[in-house]
């Protein structure tokens, strides 16, 4: 990775409430950073922010070092690919790609050549006298791809592309976008809420909730370390458990003191144990360390997934093998799949 | 901000323009004084007049017998002849439709004087009756496009089901299609009726006899001149479109609260 | 739906048939025949009518009318095009206010809205009576090109107004965002987004003025006075003064082919304008 290309420093923005708090957030050449949250967590207020379809209401935002705060997008060298592509009905194909080149007062010979690369690079070559209305949804996220990057921003900022696409096209161009932004080599900035998405593609992966950024890390540290009991909840199926950090390397949570690989915490602090589903293995009752009861079991597809209840808490488990609605079962886990978050980190 | 203040001076001037004729009418209906330049002081004596006008009075009943009879009629041919044609084929559909709407294309001019001579020419006499089929026929169309559209985003299940719960079709469509599109019945009764009031054109060529209508007397009296007794009149329509709309709001908003209310439950 | 519900129709067919169709049928029958086309034995084809028509006297007569319906359709589309975006661009709390207090003057007669200008471009009216009081002499505002002018505009300028705000409302505003991003300031996103895609509302408005703009008899005759004539104090004088019904159809049909004719050129010019992108390749 190279330089931070943007930077925001305690970014605030207020509408009739706050809906950014103090974000502080860098991103770095060539990276694949994902802005992951729920709706309405500011994600796309910061990317419009980026872009510069918002203002901050406090704070400073730097590109290549120079303060941006007032510069009209228009004046950027970063472009978007809207959430419904945005394209302009008006214009065909040809010319949805050449808006920005046009705009540049580019000579039609280099307009043509640039067009048709661009065309080639989000594969739909001979598309240029194509009106809009007869794309398909894919094919007009590609064309809004190709608008942005044919005027070679140094970042782009993609708003849920593929919100509107379904799984199957969605899982392609998940691929795709990542191979384009390899190819390219620019700076990708990419909101979702989808979590896989974010996990599959991003060098990077903001989680932002109500507002403000609850972690930032690459996707394994996000999904094995969630540093808050939000994240390890919005990232994959968790069971987040009230426990106590007895001491370094030891816990205590459903009645039972375990091993784990945490250390750090105060002497007996009350903290969140999270143990992902898949994590936890079913034996017979008497091999395991927690025993309880199955209450439901359903068919995943290719797991099963299961409730089983504990006496104080019931624990979602996932595997290959069915147990039936009241089984007696055993639940075993190692060291490595308890993860300890202190209770504090949840707003800051 | 100085292209927000434009813009504030700018829809300033054009409401100014807008509501300055508004202004002097409903200021000289109270004005003491024939010679509109000055102002004699503040009089009534203009209504009184124009209580006292009989031109005024039966151009007025006339104006609304003819507006509510031509708006219930049209309503109601409306509403079947939409229903009917959403069931025609394609072809004749789009013909019907596209005749359907000359009425509304077409300059008034043209729809009142070839009414006038449909009339004439088959020995009808021109008055009340032929007025009153004028106004059904440019009303129609526009309840049918008002119609129309609810038509089209009607559930086409909705009619199915109710079959298939054991309605015949007329209790399917009583019970079911005509209460889904009452708003647009609604809509284009509103519709017909406020251009049966405002018409003038159409009236002025398929009227006789002594049947006139408000639109033909504020012509006449125009014609002559200005007179202050029209602007009382100007300004006692005005009175009754100010309170119809207070109304209709209120009453859109009142619905609109209820909605709100009976979401929350 | 039924098949039988078809017939619910039947009842208007008829009626549109005599109250649409025959109509018009005999206008055009008026228009090239002589005197009364009662009697089939004593009909009498002819042109003649449509030759009167265009005697220069005539043809005077409708090039001041189209010339006049011009002007006002131009103006409406010059000061209804700000107002259409500026009401687009207002806050959502107070649009819907602001576009009714605009549409509010259209719900008085519009012989009422006419008549009120009399009072005021009178030579006993406001304007005279300020320019009186300043010592200055009074001018003839009333019964000239100019009036008949203001009073178009002041009836037709919603018609303007209304398809571009519909237009503008509907457009995504993401688009303007696509444009800035692209590199388009304001002005260019204006010229190449904006104005392009409120196109059909442009020409919608311009339909919607200049149709009652050369039909209308009131306005010319009211704020006009009986000086000059236009196509539409014509037709009212040849049905109900003169009762020339046959030179009146002839005029008639004329003017119905002028306005088909403009609004055919309009569609055409809005076709061209979407399919320009493919023109420039």
């Amino acid at each position: 990775m190279g330089n931070k290309i943007i930077e925001l420093k305690n970014i605030s923005k207020d509408y009739d409430v706050r809906v950014l708090n103090k974000i502080n957030l860098y991103v770095n050449e060539n990276e694949f950073l994902t802005l992951l949250g729920p709706s309405g967590c500011g994600k796309t207020t910061t990317l419009r922010i980026l872009g510069g379809f918002e203002y901050p209401t406090e704070g400073d935002l730097f590109f290549d070092g120079k303060n941006i705060n007032n510069v009209p997008p228009y004046k950027r060298q970063i472009n978007t690919v809207f959430q419904k592509y945005a394209l302009f009905p008006h214009l065909n194909i040809y010319e949805n790609i050449a808006f920005g080149l046009r705009i540049k007062k580019t000579g039609d010979g280099i307009i043509k050549e640039e067009v048709k690369r661009m065309l080639k690079l989000v594969n739909l070559e001979g598309f240029e006298n194509r009106e809009i209305d007869s794309l398909s949804g894919g094919q007009q996220q590609r064309i809004a791809i190709a608008r942005a990057l044919v005027n070679k921003p140094k970042v782009l900022l993609l708003d849920e592309p593929l919100g509107a696409l379904d799984l199957k096209l969605r899982k392609e161009m998940q691929l795709e976008l990542k191979h384009m932004q390899r190819e390219v080599g620019i700076t990708f900035v990419y909101v979702t809420h989808d979590q896989e998405e974010a996990l599959t593609m991003s060098d990077t992966v903001v989680v932002m909730n109500n507002g403000e950024i609850q972690q930032i890390g690459t996707p394994v540290d996000i999904y094995n370390e969630p540093e808050n009991a939000f994240v390890a909840d919005f990232i994959g199926e968790s069971n987040i458990i009230d426990g106590i950090m007895n001491e370094d390397y030891l816990v205590t949570f459903l009645g039972r003191t375990f091993k784990c690989v945490d250390y750090g915490f105060p002497r007996n602090e009350n903290i969140h144990v999270v143990l992902r589903p898949e994590d936890i293995v079913m034996v017979p009752e008497n091999e395991g360390y927690i025993k309880g009861t199955v209450t439901s079991t359903i068919f995943k597809g290719v797991h099963y997934e299961m409730i089983v209840n504990v006496g104080t808490f019931e624990i979602l488990v996932q595997s290959t093998y069915q147990s039936s609605v009241d089984d007696r079962v055993g639940l075993k886990f190692t060291p490595d799949d308890i993860h300890i978050m202190s209770k504090e980190t949840w707003s800051e | 901000m100085v292209k927000r203040n434009l813009h504030k001076i700018y829809m300033g001037l054009i409401f100014v323009f807008l509501y300055a004729p508004i202004l002097v009418l409903v200021a000289y209906s109270f004005n003491d004084s024939t010679s509109r330049g000055n102002w004699g002081g503040f009089t009534l004596k203009w209504y009184i007049d124009l209580f006292n006008d009989r031109d005024i009075k039966t151009a007025l009943y006339y104006t609304v017998i003819v507006a509510m009879l031509a708006a219930t009629i049209a309503t109601f041919i409306g509403t079947f002849s939409a229903i009917g044609l959403y069931n025609f084929k394609k072809k004749p559909k789009a013909i019907m439709v596209n005749v359907n709407y000359l009425p509304v294309v077409n300059p008034d001019i043209v729809t009142g004087l070839s009414l006038m001579i449909l009339y004439l020419s088959t020995n009808m006499k021109l008055g009340f009756l032929s007025m009153l089929l004028s106004h059904i026929t440019f009303d129609i169309p526009f309840v049918i496009l008002a119609v129309m559209p609810k038509l089209k985003s009607l559930n086409k299940h909705l009619t199915e089901a109710a079959l298939d719960l054991g309605a015949t079709p007329l209790y399917a469509l009583r019970k079911v299609v005509i209460p889904e599109i009452m708003p647009g019945i609604i809509t284009g009764f509103l519709i017909a009726f406020t251009l049966s009031i405002d018409d003038f054109v159409i009236s002025f060529f398929t009227t006789g006899s002594g049947v006139t209508n408000l639109s033909i007397v504020i012509y006449s009296m125009a014609r002559r001149g200005v007179k202050p007794t029209i602007n009382a009149l100007s300004t006692l329509m005005l009175t009754v479109v100010l309170i119809l709309l207070f109304f209709i709001n209120k009453r859109s908003a009142l619905v609109e609260g209820q909605k709100n209310n009976g979401g929350i439950k | 739906m039924n098949k039988k519900q078809k017939f619910f129709a039947y009842p208007y067919v008829i009626w549109m048939f005599i109250f649409i169709v025959l109509p018009i049928v005999l206008v055009f029958l008026y228009s090239i025949t002589t005197k009364e086309v009662n009697n089939i034995k004593t009909i009498n084809f002819t042109l003649n009518n449509y030759k009167l028509f265009f005697d220069p006297l005539y043809i005077g007569v409708t090039i001041r009318s189209i010339n006049l319906a011009l002007v006002s359709t131009i103006l409406c589309l010059v000061l209804g095009y700000p107002i259409a975006y500026i009401i687009s661009k207002i806050h959502s709390k107070h649009r819907n206010t602001v576009l009714l207090l605009f549409i509010l003057p259209m719900w008085m007669n519009m012989l009422l809205r006419t008549y009120a200008w009399m009072t005021i471009l009178g030579n006993n009216g406001i304007i005279n009576n300020f320019l009186n009081m300043l010592g200055l002499p009074s001018i003839r505002l009333l019964y000239n090109n100019s009036s008949i002018i203001i009073g178009m505009v002041y009836n037709f300028l919603p018609f303007m107004v209304l398809p571009i705000y519909t237009a503008l409302s509907k457009m995504d505003q993401h688009l303007v965002e696509a444009s800035h991003d692209l590199g388009a300031d304001n002005r260019t996103t204006f010229l190449k987004v904006i104005l392009p895609l409120s196109l059909p509302g442009v020409i919608s408005g311009i339909i919607m003025v200049f149709m009652p703009a050369v039909s209308s008899f009131v306005i010319p005759r009211l704020l006009g006075g009986n000086r000059s004539l236009y196509i539409g104090t014509l037709i009212e004088n040849l049905f109900l003064v003169t009762g020339d019904w046959n030179f009146g159809s002839a005029v008639a049909i004329m003017m119905m082919l002028i306005i088909l004719v403009s609004m055919s050129i309009l569609n055409r010019f809005d076709v061209d304008k979407e399919g320009s992108g493919s023109n420039l390749w």
